[in-house]
């Protein structure tokens, strides 16, 4: 008997196996633990920003967002309220706009511009332009949350996903996954959840 | 030995499997809508659809009754979403005669209900059944949709008894037909 649960157990091992196989097979971009890439995009106030220009940082809250998608609309001000939190800790948010404006004229630089003054975005907001970066990061929809470690070897992915568990009301959220992710990144523990699901607009290409 | 380990592979597949099915029909009794607390609603003009959070929904992704659903996720807001339901409508027109089901989630959100979603059904008089799942913890129903689906959408789940598929992607015509022959032929 005991030798079947322990292969009632290996079975179940392996079957889950199978599962997360196909999950990771399935996605292409950045898994937890891999190094991001560095870029140079331009910021609405026209300066170009990388990630290397931020010499104190202790990491980086990369967050793929536009004008347009109801969704990012709704997360603004708790994007605001994140970069109010963490940038003093040394984690900024950095807003990437993914989408092609060509295919979406409200994500056009001169609509973020617009849109970074009306809501008085304390962080930078870059134009993925020629969209290139948001397909390394593995970025499918907006808003799309990275943060990463700065470290010796380069930027480690330490969580993706969505900002918190409900979109429609940030009074209404039980788990806010962002920042228990940085809290634990900064007191050097154990991340719990690395990786969350959310609706969000697809990235316009 | 391999052939020993997955053979319990498949036993407790089916025993997840089989488990999974009788909580549906469950849910399928108690079919719950849920109005939504954080929105005011005018009571006397409450939306035309049923809403609801994903056990509400349950039921229609697990129905057991020879039929194949196509169960298209979708929103107002969703460009792709919107240019691919003429083909979804189409197929069901073209389909309904070989017990075809068409379910359009709608997951726009609560304040566009009346002021878009409601306008815009009535205006493409869509023929499909129009409901609305209203739940924010999405990291928990997305996974038990489809462990693979990361949350984008459009996303579409063709079901019947025999076969069960999902599509994180857009559909042209062409291709919505050549999945659904898979399952009605």
């Amino acid at each position: 008997m005991k030798t079947l649960k322990i292969f009632g157990l290996i079975a179940l091992v392996v079957t889950l196996g199978a599962f997360s196989g196909n999950l990771t097979s399935k996605y292409e971009g950045y898994a937890i633990g891999d190094i991001a890439t560095d870029f140079s995009l331009k910021n609405v106030d026209g300066s170009m920003v990388s990630l290397s220009d931020y010499n104190e940082a202790k990491g980086f809250l990369v967050i793929f967002t536009c004008n347009t998608c109801p969704y990012s609309v709704t997360y603004e001000d708790r994007i605001n309220a994140l970069d109010a939190k963490y940038k003093s800790k040394g984690v900024p948010v950095i807003a990437i706009n993914p989408n092609n404006p060509s295919k979406k004229p409200g994500d056009s630089f001169a609509k973020m511009k617009t849109r970074a003054a009306e809501k008085g975005f304390t962080f930078p907001y870059l134009l993925d332009e020629g969209q290139t970066v948001y397909p390394q990061y593995g970025a499918t929809r907006t808003p799309h949350v990275f943060l990463l470690e700065k470290t010796a070897n380069g930027n480690v992915v330490r969580y993706i996903g969505a900002i918190d568990d409900n979109y429609q009301s940030a009074s209404k959220v039980d788990e806010k996954y962002v920042e228990n992710a940085v809290d634990a990144m900064l007191a050097r523990k154990e991340i719990k959840v690395t990786k969350t699901r959310a609706i969000g607009c697809t990235i316009k290409t | 030995m391999k052939h020993l380990l997955f053979l319990w592979s498949c036993s407790i597949l089916l025993m997840v499997g089989c488990g999974e099915k009788s909580k549906s029909k469950e849910t399928a009794q108690t079919h719950k809508e849920v109005a939504h607390a954080g929105v005011q609603m005018d009571e006397n003009d409450p939306v035309k659809f049923p809403v609801y959070d994903y056990e509400g929904l349950k039921p229609l992704l697990y129905k057991d009754d020879g039929k194949t659903y196509i169960i298209n996720f979708w929103a107002t807001w969703c460009k792709p979403c919107i240019e691919e339901l003429p083909y979804f409508e189409k197929v069901y027109e073209e389909q309904k005669g070989n017990n075809v089901e068409l379910v359009l989630v709608s997951l726009d959100m609560p304040s566009m209900w009346k002021t878009r979603l409601e306008p815009f059904v009535e205006k493409k008089g869509l023929k499909g059944k129009v409901v609305i799942l209203d739940d924010p913890k999405q990291n928990e129903w997305i996974p038990k949709i489809d462990e693979a689906w990361g949350g984008g959408i459009p996303a579409t789940l063709i079901y019947n008894k025999n076969k069960r598929s999902f599509y994180e992607r857009g559909f042209t015509y062409d291709e919505l037909n050549d999945e659904l022959n898979k399952f009605i032929n």
